[in-house]
């Protein structure tokens, strides 16, 4: 019973608890780092060093007033930014924080479940999200907004095929869709499988720039372009919601990436005897801090680079990224099937 | 037990939501449920120990597919009246003749498979036949081995299909 | 196969990246721009008429308003005007210090260009790096004459004041670290694949276009007209330095980013010429207590960081007013350039085309 029923709800609510932090603190995070990358301090007056800064963006955007288009459609515009977030938050039932680990007398797992086609699982979650970018345009009753929506999304399906086509390569390398599976699989070939699969880490990172509207892939909510977007007509903690889905969305790719590029909650050279000291560091430490890294990159993109204009990032999902995510995938089923 | 009453919960939302997909008289609503329909097929499909059938359902169904067709219903206003025609109860009557049609062949295939049953142990030995385990494996033997050909065939036709919609989207060839 | 309509879009007058109060009324077929109509005068507040009521010294601070992203070069260019008909000399002392004052403002012009450009293509973090630089510039002015600004800094015959004591040093510090923060931001941008696809080929005019259309300054010499009021001919202390004008080859936009670019370092070599070898001497010339020039008018025209500013005044020889005083402001005649540029190209490529021929409303709607 307590096995079945409470650990696992006890880690749901852990688990939960702590993104929702986490993308809060996101905020922060993106104001302090960009800041810094551009010789400015970002929030410092909200508390030490403008840490309770999400704090005050919370509650300014709880009492903001709650303003509906005219002639929108009530149900999806409230459901819009809801279908957004939900995706982001339930992918984290596959995602390993770190091994099995003996905690107050038991075997605990440090995940909530492992099925065993949780890599597919993430990838139809994901999916769903684009639902949400969708249904905000269509729902805003006004041409713009349901433009840039439909933009934004073509934009999404079309850079999940590049990214699924990655992920199937790593499968390859891995031989299991589960995601504690292909991190004993990097423990055992000893070699995080970023070092065997680059293109298809390089390929995955830049689809995830794209999946979640950064930059330089974030033209369709871009100021400078005609409209705020999909979300243009949504206000108060709806539009908060949408941005917290965005850095939801972010916060997942990290840890994906994480789990299938780079071990995971291994340390560096997993099965190597002299690198054996690293494994004092706990687990969930090493997947944080990896996943905190791939955080801080997307950030780092996102203060220097400008952005692609829209037909450019189309081009280039599809006929740069898919093209070569197909030949990764071929040349790693030959090698494969030679070295067997 | 637990599973009998889950498959009809299941069952109950997945018909309430195919009734409603078929009665609201928003376009863009019906779409919705039927996305919502779809979300409980894959649960159905869970439930029938079938987890890499259900993701695929929810990654390219719902998650490809009717994103295609909200992109269609959305641009296209279908909130126009329709246009008066003779007879005001055309649609209705029509309706209820295919509807009868459809019944009339369901009721055939229940008769006919009653009539001459499936062997049962076929599946059974099939699946212990198979070298690998678990689900996605499974189709994956299966439909590298012995569905080979129709595999071959579907992709050969969505190639066709994809050719053919750039062909009459496109301004200028 | 499919007959779309042309759609009608509204971009302004309101708008992030218009770079001021611009209205453009675009002609979209789908995404690509059928045509353009731009739309000015939301920032015109009558300085010319307004000019015609005033004396010769307080048209002065109206001529700040118009450009007021480079206001000394509009200083510059006015006080040169009025020297011409009254056909007063500048001392030699003054002339230099109008030079560094200019070319500092074209430095300080190109950072505000060259940031809000990149923001609008989307790379932010240029923008800070740019506005950094021109705060240590607007700093120097401050230090000269009070203002950041709206200098006022220019009298007719020369300059109110001589330049503060350790000024010419400040000056010279200022060129050592502005060289390697230009490293800075061309390593951000030149070579940056983003920033390539987003300006090559993008609003390609030729030069005979250009010329025919009537652009000045960088956006006509990035097509490969050389043409530079500042070599052609020369006023202030120009024709004793030694610097280049940089060309373009293709004229698009990439091609004015680089000659901008290249225009920072030449500010900078010329800044360097005229602080060190600034002459002593008086720093304003002969000129009557009351200005009042015989009947007559007279055209002049300097290089303003966003091209050729030309006043055409006129004197009717009896009150100590203008009869009318009028502008050719470089901002306006390069703007008409737009529905060519824009044409073809989609809609995000129009933001990108505003930034490129870097226009200022104050000059523009005057």
């Amino acid at each position: 019973m307590i096995d079945q029923v409470v650990i696992p709800l006890l880690k749901i609510v852990i688990v939960l608890n702590a993104t929702l932090v986490g993308v809060t603190y996101m905020v922060l995070l993106e104001r302090k780092v960009i800041a810094w990358a551009q010789s400015r301090l970002g929030p410092m007056r909200v508390g030490p060093y403008g840490i309770l800064q999400p704090v005050a963006d919370a509650v300014k955007l709880m009492i903001k007033e709650d303003i509906t288009p005219v002639r929108a459609d009530k149900w999806v515009f409230t459901v819009a930014p809801i279908i957004s977030m939900v995706p982001a938050l339930i992918v984290y039932a596959v995602i390993p924080f770190g091994p099995v680990v003996r905690m107050f007398g038991r075997d605990v797992s440090l995940y909530i479940t492992d099925v065993n086609v949780g890599l597919l699982y993430i990838v139809s979650v994901a999916s769903i999200g684009v639902y949400g970018l969708i249904l905000a345009g269509y729902a805003s009753n006004s041409k713009y907004p349901l433009l840039a929506s439909l933009r934004a999304s073509a934009q999404l399906i079309s850079y999940e095929v590049a990214v699924t086509l990655t992920l199937v390569s790593v499968i390859l390398v891995a031989g299991s869709l589960s995601m504690v599976s292909i991190v004993n699989a990097q423990y055992n070939s000893g070699w995080w499988f970023a070092f065997v699969q680059p293109l298809a880490f390089v390929i995955f990172f830049i689809g995830g720039l794209a999946e979640t509207n950064r930059a330089p892939f974030d033209l369709p909510e871009a100021e400078q372009e005609l409209t705020g977007g999909f979300h243009t007509e949504y206000s108060g903690m709806r539009f908060a919601l949408f941005f917290l889905a965005e850095y939801a969305n972010m916060i997942v790719v990290s840890s994906v990436a994480t789990t299938l590029f780079f071990g995971g909650w291994l340390p560096p050279f997993p099965n190597t005897a002299a690198f054996h000291f690293l494994y004092y560091i706990p687990a969930w430490a090493w997947f944080l801090t990896k996943s905190f890294v791939f955080l801080y990159i997307f950030i780092w993109v996102r203060a220097t680079l400008p952005r692609y204009r829209y037909d450019q990032l189309m081009r280039l999902g599809w006929k740069v990224l898919i093209p070569l995510a197909i030949a990764n995938l071929i040349v790693t089923g030959i090698v494969k099937v030679v070295l067997m | 037990m637990a599973q009998a009453i889950a498959f009809y919960v299941l069952a109950a939302f997945i018909l309430g939501f195919a009734v409603l997909v078929v009665s609201t008289k928003d376009t863009v609503h019906s779409v919705l449920f039927l996305v919502l329909d779809f979300l409980f097929v894959a649960a159905l499909y869970v439930l029938l120990g079938a987890p890499f059938l259900a993701a695929i359902q929810i990654l390219v169904y719902a998650g490809g597919i009717v994103v295609l067709y909200l992109f269609v219903v959305m641009l296209v206003n279908l909130k126009r009246a329709p246009e008066a025609h003779q007879d005001p109860h055309r649609r209705t009557k029509l309706g209820f003749g295919l509807s009868a049609a459809v019944l009339l062949e369901l009721c055939a295939i229940a008769v006919f498979s009653n009539a001459q049953p499936a062997p049962a142990a076929a599946a059974t030995n099939a699946l212990a036949a198979m070298p690998v385990s678990g689900n996605t494996e499974q189709v994956g033997w299966l439909l590298y081995t012995s569905y080979l050909i129709p595999f071959e065939i579907a992709s050969m036709l969505l190639l066709v299909a994809m050719i053919g919609a750039i062909v009459l989207a496109k301004r200028e060839l | 196969m499919f007959d779309t309509n042309e759609l009608v879009l509204n971009m302004g007058p309101q708008h992030p990246s218009t770079h001021g109060v611009l209205r453009v009324v675009l002609r979209l077929d789908g995404e690509t721009v059928v045509d353009a109509d731009v739309v000015i005068g939301y920032l015109h507040r009558g300085i010319e008429k307004l000019s015609e009521n005033r004396n010769w010294t307080q048209i002065i601070l109206l001529t700040d308003r118009m450009d007021y992203v480079a206001a000394a070069t509009s200083n510059v260019g006015y006080c040169e005007t009025v020297e011409k008909l009254l056909s007063v000399e500048v001392p030699r002392r003054a002339r230099y210090v109008r030079t560094i004052l200019c070319e500092l403002q074209r430095i300080a012009s190109h950072c505000l260009w060259v940031g809000t450009h990149a923001m609008d293509i989307g790379a932010m973090t240029v923008f800070l790096y740019a506005f950094r630089e021109r705060e240590l510039i607007l700093d120097l002015f401050e230090e000269f004459c009070g203002a950041r600004l709206t200098y006022n800094s220019m009298r007719i015959g020369g300059l109110p004041l001589d330049i503060p004591p350790g000024w010419d040093k400040k000056v010279l510090e200022f060129c050592a670290i502005m060289d390697s923060k230009i490293d800075e931001y061309e390593t951000l941008l030149t070579h940056n694949r983003i920033w390539l696809e987003r300006t090559r080929g993008i609003g390609v005019i030729s030069g005979p276009e250009a010329v025919a259309l009537g652009m000045c300054g960088p956006a006509l010499r990035g097509s490969g007209v050389p043409r530079d009021v500042r070599k052609d001919e020369p006023y202030a202390a120009y024709d004793e330095m030694d610097f280049e004008v940089p060309i373009g080859t293709t004229g698009d936009t990439y091609d004015r980013y680089l000659v901008r670019m290249e225009e920072f370092r030449q500010s900078i070599r010329i800044v360097r010429q005229a602080t060190e070898g600034i002459p002593e001497g008086p720093i304003v010339g002969k000129v009557p207590r009351l200005i009042k020039p015989a009947a007559g008018e007279t055209y002049h025209a300097i290089e303003s960081p966003k091209g050729e500013l030309g006043y055409f005044i006129v004197s009717d020889g009896k009150s100590t007013n203008p009869y009318r005083f009028r502008v050719r402001p470089p901002s306006f005649c390069n703007l008409q350039a737009l529905p060519r540029l824009v044409r073809g190209h989609l809609v995000a490529d129009v933001v990108a085309l505003i930034g490129s021929i870097d226009i200022v409303l104050g000059e523009v709607d005057r």
